[in-house]
């Protein structure tokens, strides 16, 4: 099948796909205008399905499944949706789908979610009826955990299978920190020992951390890097203590933004977008000028990489769910802007080429095929 | 005794499960039972309009003839209209 992007925009979704080579891209869409979609994610064990994460302005959240690679879309019977209480300081419901994740290999059909106010589902049946992980959602710690919300709600995302574990889960709270279960969501503990919080008052807690974009190696399970509010960071198992690789980025770049993308077979090497981060947090590319930045060493070097980007006077910056690579021996990357770009490298970010253009403000940016 | 019948007015976001249509006939004594028996029919719709904790979502607004609802314990009688309204700003 040819590469297809799923795109998810802040009003509906499209995708583009690859002629031969991946030298051109044709645009289709949009389909469900005017929805808000927050992810579009291919199964890998089943291609032909996807799920879709979105919401309008006015309606509340639900999930779309296709089973004919996105010709087609049904709504799930079963939305994902907070156990329902009297106690009306437990009363959540869930504002937006945010996060969509296949389960293991090994178990066909399972998906999870992510949502915000922070919440964890699960499905069992392909995406059409979920139900909450209680093991998360009603952890006597949650409230803790996620109490440090912005007025948009906190947002659960990342959400992790360790592909030698079906059981071996983590996910990733933005406000609130990197949580992980060993035993397939019934218990959770925080994993944020040494990651910065410079904006809370005591910086040393165990939770409370803000996590944009947590990945996981699918062939070096035991490695995990991720982007965070405070810099960006490795993990290497079994050890519990986050290192900083980003102190190595320049001093005049940073280390801020959203996304963390992996090289689909090279631990050592991977993706960020930095944004501004400085005095009242612009959160647009730093100067005007984007850059995607790689490390091929885990970490310890990075290297701009700008070719075919604006030069100046481009002010957007990149989401955490709209960058992404493709599974070409080249390596294919590819990431959507908040201005409406999509932007694409067919050499693992040597150079770039705009392949679309005026689309609404992108949310996320996935491949299929 | 059967519930009182009802006209519901169906905002347009909400149409794709009335199959186009803005106006459905309903039953119930209330709204939480005039949306019970609209989502036998037209399945999906209620969760798009309601949260998980029976709360009108904050961009719906309910009103039952001129008098807008607050709660889907609202009382209903026969011949009323529901009108089912969305309230959206910005762009």
């Amino acid at each position: 099948m040819a590469d297809t992007l799923w795109v998810g925009t802040r009003k509906g979704a499209f995708a583009l796909r690859a002629s031969a080579g991946r030298r051109s891209w044709k645009l289709a869409g949009p389909q469900f205008l005017g929805h808000i979609v927050h992810h579009i994610v291919q199964d890998p064990r089943e291609p032909k399905v996807l799920l879709m994460a979105a919401k309008t302005g006015h309606l509340g959240p639900t999930v779309y499944r296709s089973i004919d690679r996105g010709k087609s879309w049904r709504e799930a019977a079963q939305p994902p949706a907070f156990r329902k209480t009297s106690d009306a300081e437990q009363a959540r419901a869930v504002q937006r789908v945010f996060w969509l994740t296949p389960g293991h290999a090994s178990e066909p059909g399972t998906w999870y979610a992510g949502s915000s106010p922070a919440g964890l589902f699960r499905s069992a049946d392909g995406g059409m009826r979920w139900e909450p992980v209680a093991g998360f959602n009603d952890h006597p710690m949650r409230p803790k955990w996620a109490a440090f919300g912005t007025p948009d709600g906190e947002f659960l995302h990342s959400v992790l299978v360790d592909p030698r574990d079906s059981k071996h889960l983590y996910l990733g709270i933005s406000i609130g920190g990197i949580f992980e279960s060993t035993d397939g969501g019934a218990d959770w503990a925080p994993l944020n020992d040494g990651v910065a919080a410079d904006f809370l008052p005591d910086p040393t807690v165990a939770y409370g951390h803000d996590p944009h974009c947590v990945a996981i190696h699918p062939l070096k399970p035991d490695r995990l890097y991720h982007q965070n509010h405070c810099g960006l960071y490795r993990l290497d198992r079994p050890e519990r203590r986050w290192i900083r690789v980003g102190k190595s980025m320049p001093k005049k770049i940073g280390d801020v933004g959203f996304p963390i993308v992996l090289h689909p077979t090279d631990p050592d090497t991977a993706w960020v977008f930095p944004m501004d981060g400085q005095t009242v947090w612009p959160r647009t590319s730093i100067d005007g000028k984007p850059a995607v930045y790689r490390t091929q060493d885990a970490g310890r070097t990075w290297r701009r990489l700008d070719r075919g980007l604006p030069r100046a006077q481009a002010w957007f910056t990149v989401l955490r769910q709209a960058m992404c690579t493709d599974r070409d021996a080249r390596t294919g990357l590819y990431f959507g802007t908040t201005g409406g770009e999509i932007w694409a490298s067919t050499n693992a970010g040597e150079r770039w080429n705009c392949i679309a253009r005026h689309l609404p403000e992108v949310y996320s940016v996935t491949h299929a095929t | 005794m059967s519930n009182p019948s009802c006209t519901v007015r169906i905002a347009s976001p909400l149409r794709s499960y009335t199959s186009g249509a803005s106006s459905v006939c309903g039953e119930g004594a209330t709204l939480y039972e005039l949306l019970a028996n609209l989502e036998r029919r037209f399945p999906g719709m209620r969760f798009r309009m309601v949260d998980e904790q029976d709360r009108i979502r904050p961009h719906m607004r309910l009103f039952v003839n001129t008098s807008e609802a607050k709660e889907l314990s609202a009382p209903l009688s026969a011949g009323d209209t529901v009108h089912v309204i969305c309230a959206l700003s910005g762009g």
